[in-house]
């Protein structure tokens, strides 16, 4: 298992790499010279110029550029620091538990109400709950984000006033719609997936085993027909966690939070160079955890799996 | 095997079942199946009776019947499509259909308990096989999880697992087929049962393990005093364990005796042809006789005998009218017109008449 | 007429529509095409996600068959007003008609989603089938290459791409949503082709002498393409949402194009005086979405009746 593990972290180190690399050569070889977009209209001598250029090793070669950059995220978790001379690990350590909470929330529910509504629909199948749930599910997974976001905001938020819907003045309320929003997609694919899962475990024939056993209906649903079905939803969660910090980007502009996504976003607009690229290399770092992790999971949880 | 009043057995243990009648009894029992293609009548009237301690074979082709009725007497038939036309399944003289779910459902793996064919899709792939034997004893017995483990380890050691200690946590997919269906079997008698179903316990291992398997099984039966029905398309695992055997075509039992006597005198042609398809020691270099065509659609039964369009024999009698399954000797019975005949080897085929 | 009638006449007429690969396929697996058709007309969401689709094709191609104005033609005197009988949807801050505005927007969002999918259908299978035919550092190098795609929120790389350029058009956009979606197409191929390859009648080809193209040709591709086909589809409707969100948050089309994401960017200010602007190009972008992902569902399952859901 640990020479599993050494492989698979060393199979992501080019992943990891190349992912950063592609970042920082887009967002630095950006058109557009970023300390004058910094001086703006205020005239700079060529003085303040130079040294803000070595500062930010702008006259170095783009792969020295990057080399020394990475080899400070590395050594010393530095970012940088943003032209206005702030760190970026300042701005992280500001927009990290914003999206972080948001992600929770999110996580929390679609893998409980997505749990809850695929269980339902196998257990019972083909009665109303499946049919109202299975409807339920095509719409959520067929709407853009963005519409979800919207209509949300304008239902809940604009016309019934129950939540907010814009900033995290309120606390934990604030992330509710958003979580929400972020999470509408992938629960109606984990309850699907549930759903469908569940459906064949309990017509196989080790849960016919189980019934022949004499053990009651709810311990062969949880017990012997779930444990089975949970394992590619499990799976799925994971790689979902991964790849949410993308939708966090659009979550957070509409809902206006001051997370990490709509810090990146600001940045990218703000051509706020090294903050994209600290956060960006956040990303890729969490992708590739969680990524690591899930298969980790996977193989806890499926027995069948080896890895050697 | 016959609807007569047999002799009482006493029971073991349960007080709640009054000892009368036999063991397990099966009374003109119906079963249907709902599909798209029209109503597949699976069990049509079947009859048997089982005692203590006597194992009876249940033979037939594929699509008999035979593991339906296995699964109508475990009460784990998937209904719907499923669903009890009618009829009665008596344990200790309690009819199990008119039990209500709960009450039912104490007595699966306790008193009723059953193996499957394919052990390694009839064990859960992600729970280790010491767990799954452990929760027998666990939720019937209430057992704590250690000496509920300690059991299963004995049990591992009884049906002849080598090295049950280390073993216990293992899963199914970690053992070999013979390994897996002893697996299967120590679940199945964990709770000392009553009754064992075994449904094509051996198809499918290899001929050396199928050998163990039987013995095993045949072992366990005679310690622990328990009726066994034996559920197989193969004749041959059939001889040297079964005391009775009924055979199965179109969801009714054709013929049910002793088995020597089966063997013997087989009262019914279907019986006939089965024996003639199987290779024998004594008539090398013949060639095998198969059953001509295929059994009838259960969706489109033949009016009649179901097995008359296969038949050589076959007369009008036998296309028109259902025989029933009546006595020809003893406890020997058949569904057959020309039972007597047949009985005595007289029957001869209409163009052997005419000739 | 009424809608259940138009549904009745509609849906034949929009059934092989989606799947253009049933031309000129070999004759042996028309069956299989006509199983398919069989099990998609029963299917309910199909039959609404076709007529939904039909109807929002032809907005696109001939917006003028259903609005009489001049988008452009836009008087500052009339603006924002609420939905009435002149102006159904009412008219936005430049006093441009609103409903005639949100009809014109179908075309962009639909060139965005029909160029990205073909696109990425064509090199993605492609890819994909390289990948699982070939094996060994073709597959190494093709996986690794997806990985690193994978890592990078295909949201995130987007909006650093497009950010950079100046002006951008319905081209521009595509492109990069190309470049950051491919790969989820050639592993879902590769998956695919994996799971025929091995099948005996492939090795039951080779072992008579076939060729790898007749082999790819007569046996893998038409057996692994039904759940890419159906994903296609599925992800049509997500590139639009993309094309939409990226339009929206400012970074992909640009003015003086007519979109529905620019149409929401304005409204967001509005929100609370007027959300009727976000409202119904919010309906138009849902209803396409959700036209051509229910009708992927529906060629998947169709197609590929033993697949779970994802």
């Amino acid at each position: 298992m640990t020479g599993y593990i050494i492989r698979r972290l060393l199979q992501f180190v080019p992943v990891l790499i190349a992912a950063t690399l592609i970042v920082y050569a887009m967002v630095f070889l950006m058109p557009g010279d970023p300390i004058r977009a910094l001086s703006g209209d205020r005239p700079m001598s060529d003085a303040v110029q130079a040294q803000l250029r070595d500062q930010y090793n702008l006259d170095d070669p783009f792969l020295v550029q990057y080399g020394k950059y990475m080899w400070g995220v590395i050594t010393q978790g530095d970012f940088g620091t943003t032209f206005q001379g702030r760190p970026v690990l300042d701005i992280i350590q500001q927009g990290l538990p914003v999206t972080l909470t948001l992600a929770a929330v999110a996580f929390g529910f679609q893998a409980i109400i997505g749990a809850i509504a695929g269980i339902l629909a196998a257990v019972y199948k083909d009665s109303f709950i499946d049919r109202f749930v299975q409807v339920s599910l095509v719409i959520a997974v067929a709407l853009p984000t963005l519409a979800i976001a919207f209509l949300l905001q304008l239902t809940f938020g604009l016309n019934l006033g129950w939540f907010p819907i814009a900033g995290i003045r309120d606390g934990f309320v604030s992330y509710i719609l958003p979580g929400i929003v972020l999470a509408a997609v992938s629960t109606g694919i984990v309850a699907r997936m549930l759903r469908s899962e569940l459906i064949e475990a309990l017509q196989s024939d080790y849960v016919r085993t189980a019934t022949a056993k004499g053990m009651k209906r709810s311990r062969v649903v949880t017990r012997h027909g779930l444990r089975n079905s949970l394992i590619p939803v499990v799976t799925f969660l994971g790689a979902d966690l991964a790849t949410m910090m993308g939708g966090a980007i659009v979550v957070e502009s509409v809902f206006n939070m001051p997370g990490l996504g709509g810090q990146v976003f600001r940045s990218i607009q703000a051509q706020e160079n090294t903050i994209v690229v600290g956060i960006v290399t956040l990303f890729v770092l969490f992708y590739v955890v969680v990524n690591l992790l899930v298969d980790l999971l996977y193989a806890a949880l499926d027995p069948r799996i080896r890895y050697d | 095997m016959t609807t007569a009043p047999q002799p009482t057995t006493p029971a073991q243990g349960d007080g709640d079942f009054t000892s009368t009648g036999p063991l397990l009894e099966v009374k003109d029992l119906h079963v249907e199946f709902h599909t798209k293609q029209g109503v597949a009548q699976a069990i049509n009237g079947l009859n048997f009776t089982l005692e203590a301690g006597e194992t009876l074979a249940i033979l037939g082709e594929s699509g008999s019947g035979k593991s339906v009725t296995a699964q109508t007497i475990m009460g784990i038939l998937d209904m719907p499509p499923g669903h009890i036309a009618g009829g009665e399944i008596r344990y200790r003289g309690q009819d199990l259909l008119a039990m209500k779910p709960e009450q039912r459902r104490r007595l699966r793996g306790v008193n009723i308990s059953m193996i499957f064919q394919d052990a390694l899709s009839s064990l859960n792939p992600v729970l280790p096989v010491g767990w799954q034997i452990a929760e027998m004893f666990r939720v019937h017995q209430k057992m704590r999880r250690r000496p509920a483990r300690q059991r299963a380890i004995e049990l591992m050691k009884r049906v002849g697992i080598p090295a049950a200690e280390q073993r216990v946590g293992d899963y199914a997919h970690q053992f070999s087929g013979g390994m897996r269906q002893r697996i299967m079997i120590a679940m199945a008698i964990a709770l000392d049962p009553d009754v064992l179903i075994a449904d094509e316990p051996t198809t499918a291992l290899d001929v050396t393990v199928q050998a163990q398997v039987m013995r095993l099984l045949k072992e366990l039966q005679t310690e622990n005093n328990m009726g066994l029905i034996l559920i197989t398309h193969d004749l041959g695992v059939v001889a040297d364990v079964a005391d009775k055997i009924a055979v199965m075509y179109a969801g009714r039992v054709m013929e049910a005796a002793d088995v020597y006597e089966i063997y013997a005198r087989p009262g019914h042609p279907y019986t006939k042809g089965l024996l003639e398809s199987l290779p024998r020691i004594d008539a090398a270099g013949e060639r095998l006789n198969a059953i001509p065509g295929l059994p009838p659609s259960l969706t489109d039964m033949p009016s009649g005998c179901p097995f008359s369009p296969r038949c050589p024999y076959a007369t009008d009698l036998c296309r028109n009218e259902m025989p029933e399954l009546l006595p020809i000797v003893g406890e020997h019975t058949s569904a057959c017109h020309y039972r007597e005949e047949m009985h005595r080897g007289h029957l001869q085929t209409p163009e052997e008449a005419q000739a | 007429m009424t809608e259940l009638a138009r549904s009745r006449s509609a849906a034949p007429a929009g059934g092989p529509a989606p799947s253009p690969t049933t031309q000129g396929r070999p004759q042996e697996d028309a069956s299989l095409w006509m199983d398919t058709w069989r099990s998609l007309r029963k299917n309910p969401w199909f039959l609404v996600s076709a007529v939904l689709l039909l109807v929002l094709i032809t907005v696109a191609l001939f917006p003028q068959l259903f609005a009489t104005h001049d988008p452009r033609e836009c008087f500052l005197g009339r603006s924002r007003q609420e939905p009435s009988a002149e102006h159904w949807f009412g008219t936005d801050i430049q006093g441009c008609d609103y409903y005639t505005r949100v009809i014109y927007g179908a075309a962009n969002s639909m060139a965005v989603g029909v160029i990205v999918t073909g696109s990425i259908l064509v090199l993605g299978s492609l890819l994909g089938l390289m990948a699982a035919y070939f094996g060994g550092w073709v597959d190494a190098v093709l996986m690794r290459l997806t990985d690193l795609i994978f890592a990078i929120p295909y949201m995130l790389g987007a909006l650093v791409f497009l950010a950079v350029q100046e002006n951008r058009n319905v081209w521009d956009v595509a492109f990069i949503l190309i470049v950051f979606t491919w790969p989820t197409m050639a592993r879902l191929m590769r998956g695919s082709v994996l799971a025929v390859i091995n099948n005996d009648y492939v090795t039951a080809a080779r072992a008579l002498g076939a060729g790898p193209l007749t082999i790819m040709r007569r046996h893998i591709i038409p057996n692994s393409l039904g759940p890419v086909v159906g994903y296609a589809a599925v992800y049509t409707g997500v590139i639009i949402g993309a094309e939409a969100t990226l339009t929206f948050l400012g970074v992909g089309l640009q003015l003086p194009a007519i979109s529905w994401g620019l149409q929401l960017n304005d409204a967001q200010s509005y929100l609370q005086q007027m959300p009727h602007l976000l409202t119904f190009p919010l309906i138009f972008v849902a209803l396409t979405v959700f036209a051509f992902t229910t009708m992927g569902e529906a060629l998947r399952d169709a197609l590929d009746p033993k697949s779970k859901k994802r």
